[in-house]
């Protein structure tokens, strides 16, 4: 499918899944994120890059409270994050995540990495669980390493069983934290087909990368963080052709010319 | 091209003996070096002199299980008479004679109950009831006083069922108290925290004796009068005590060499509290803890044989008393070589069965 396709055909609910009004959030002295301000419609995929250190991976693991934001308010699903566990679990079980670590349990099969939350936190029976996790497993091209121990696959089989992990909880937001950054590079290609067929089943998800290649290809809206904040937002179109401001430039420049 | 055939034709050939073989092994273990070939030599004369005469103590010249003291007195080398008279006693203690086949089975029960749980194909829940009813069959075999069965006071409990009795119930109420304790200390919950932090080292900055002596002495004074707590109760309340400080610091050091990413994993995925606990977290914790939890369970074996000191008499006591009848005075060789031959199988098995059980982990859990 064509990039003009492709967003041609994707057209976005305009129902709001997630917002962030005024999130701020401090390490110590440190203030990492500054005054975020964002609205995610469901179905709706956005990258997230900017320098290292820029607070991007702070700020999508604040929308699932992996991480706790001191001043602002935070709605996922209609469900405002504060210090409510039970709110806090709601809102984890409807958020998948990945992480740029895979973070798979090694005690675990494959099979079981992927049921464990199907069964203990939706209470499926196990053999509902099992097929859904067979079919989410067939999906990501794994299946037929459901019987092994993550430790026996590689990093890009490792990182596809954490996608199907995730969407075993049937998510309505998926987040990914770097998905890509641990992984040989002849396995980014595995796992970004794999988000990228994710995204064409209309997915909302938000992911932090450096693959300009899939912000280019997926992405609704690119969103540059730097120093704590949101610098600009766009379509990857204007994003990477016309940047508005100097941080931007600066960072494609470092990104893309070398 | 004809070259390349020839090669492949050459059949394999053995090493030469300098690299493998029994000379090999010998040349490279304990003669490489000249201080090694004198230590080698030393070591061999030292086992010379000793092994021989202990062999020859220990079976050839020894009397057999059926002979008197005075046989033994007369001369020769150990007097295996002893433990053949004394059997019973150090077993069972002063159990009543006619009544031993009740210690007995409890021995049967336990070991049953220790070699069955070995097995992982059996770890499921129902083996908490078998453990549950095994127990209770233990108490009444015991106790007495029902089924027709003559009450026994466990004043008269001794030998190796009272050894087994603290050390397997002790371990297994303060494993499930050391689980708790090391999670508490790991608490984002001040409060637990703090309570746990002061229990584990408030416990383990005294000596295992001081409690049992506090138990025994102390802990009376503080009740009102015409209450007691059985003494038997007290010792077992004081093992667990102090068991489960110590596992639970075997414990954390099991749950701090797991990942952030695993409880960044579980948490992601809905999980709650003790559900990321019990399913993702313990199970690899206990997998890292096994040799430090292993070294607690042996230490703690052995330990129980302090409980002399407060009047009972445990497997080590009860071989003790029986070396005060008279006319068996002095054969204290055979007492202990007996006692520590049991305690030793008990210990040696706990080991040999936690090393494979690490493998088993480990081959499954690899990362």
């Amino acid at each position: 499918m064509s990039q003009a396709a492709h967003q041609a055909q994707h057209v976005l609910s305009g129902e709001e899944i997630i917002r962030c009004t005024g999130v701020n959030k401090w390490y110590g002295e440190f203030h990492v994120l500054k005054n975020i301000d964002l609205s995610v419609q469901k179905g709706e995929r956005i990258v997230v890059c900017g320098p290292s250190g820029s607070g991007k991976s702070t700020m999508i693991r604040c929308l699932n409270r992996l991480e706790e934001h001191q001043k602002g308010t935070i709605v996922v699903d209609g469900i405002e994050l504060t210090n409510n566990l039970k709110n806090i679990e709601l809102v984890r079980r409807e958020v998948g995540m990945v992480f740029q670590h895979f973070n798979l349990f090694p005690h675990l099969t494959v099979l079981e990495n992927c049921t464990l939350a199907p069964i203990w936190v939706r209470k499926k029976p196990k053999a509902e669980a099992e097929d859904i996790a067979m079919r989410y497993l067939k999906r990501v091209r794994i299946a037929e390493q459901a019987h092994k121990y993550p430790g026996q696959l590689s990093g890009g089989q490792q990182q596809r069983v954490a996608i199907a992990r995730s969407l075993c909880m049937s998510p309505k937001v998926m987040l990914f934290d770097e998905p890509t950054s641990a992984l040989d590079p002849e396995m980014v290609k595995e796992v970004l087909d794999v988000m990228i067929g994710l995204a064409e089943d209309g997915m909302t998800m938000l992911c932090v990368t450096h693959e300009m290649g899939f912000a280019k290809s997926v992405a609704d809206r690119v969103i540059f963080m730097d120093r704590g904040e949101i610098v600009e937002q766009d379509t990857p179109d204007s994003f990477f052709t016309n940047p508005k401001s100097d941080r931007t430039r600066l960072f494609l420049s470092q990104i893309l010319n070398h | 091209m004809t070259d390349t055939v020839k090669h492949v034709g050459l059949p394999d050939e053995r090493p030469p003996s300098n690299i493998v073989g029994p000379v090999a092994w010998l040349r490279n273990n304990l003669f490489n070096t000249w201080y090694n070939a004198i230590l080698t030599v030393l070591v061999l004369l030292l086992l010379a002199t000793a092994v021989p005469p202990f062999i020859t103590w220990l079976f050839v010249t020894a009397h057999g299980f059926d002979a008197t003291s005075q046989e033994c007195r007369a001369g020769g080398g150990a007097c295996w008479g002893f433990i053949g008279e004394k059997l019973r006693f150090i077993l069972f203690g002063t159990f009543p004679y006619d009544e031993q086949w009740r210690p007995l089975l409890t021995i049967v029960i336990f070991i049953a109950l220790l070699v069955g749980s070995c097995d992982r194909r059996f770890w499921k829940p129902w083996l908490g009831l078998v453990w549950a009813v095994g127990l209770t069959a233990v108490g009444i075999l015991m106790w007495g006083g029902v089924f027709g069965l003559t009450p026994v006071e466990n004043t008269l409990w001794g030998g190796l069922p009272l050894t087994l009795i603290l050390s397997v119930i002790g371990l297994a109420v303060a494993f499930p108290a050391a689980i708790l304790l090391a999670l508490g200390r790991r608490s984002n919950m001040p409060a637990v925290k703090v309570l746990c932090v002061t229990y584990i080292e408030l416990i383990r900055g005294v000596p295992l004796i001081s409690l049992l002596f506090m138990a025994s002495v102390m802990f009376p004074l503080f009740l009102p009068n015409g209450v007691s707590v059985d003494k038997l109760l007290r010792a077992q309340v004081a093992f667990i005590m102090f068991a489960a400080a110590y596992m639970a610091e075997a414990i954390r050091g099991g749950l701090q060499a797991i990942p952030k990413g695993q409880y960044e994993a579980a948490d992601g995925l809905g999980l709650s509290y003790w559900q990321k606990m019990l399913k993702i977290i313990l199970p690899q914790a206990l997998a890292i803890a096994i040799p430090p939890l292993v070294n607690t369970f042996i230490s703690f074996f052995k330990d129980t044989s302090l409980v002399i000191i407060i009047g009972l008499y445990d497997l080590l006591g009860a071989g003790k008393v029986a070396l005060s009848d008279p006319s068996w005075r002095g054969f204290y060789r055979e007492s202990y070589l007996f006692v520590g031959v049991i305690y030793w199988v008990f210990c040696f098995s706990m080991s040999k069965y936690s090393q494979k059980l690490e493998r088993d982990l480990n081959r499954s859990h690899r990362r």
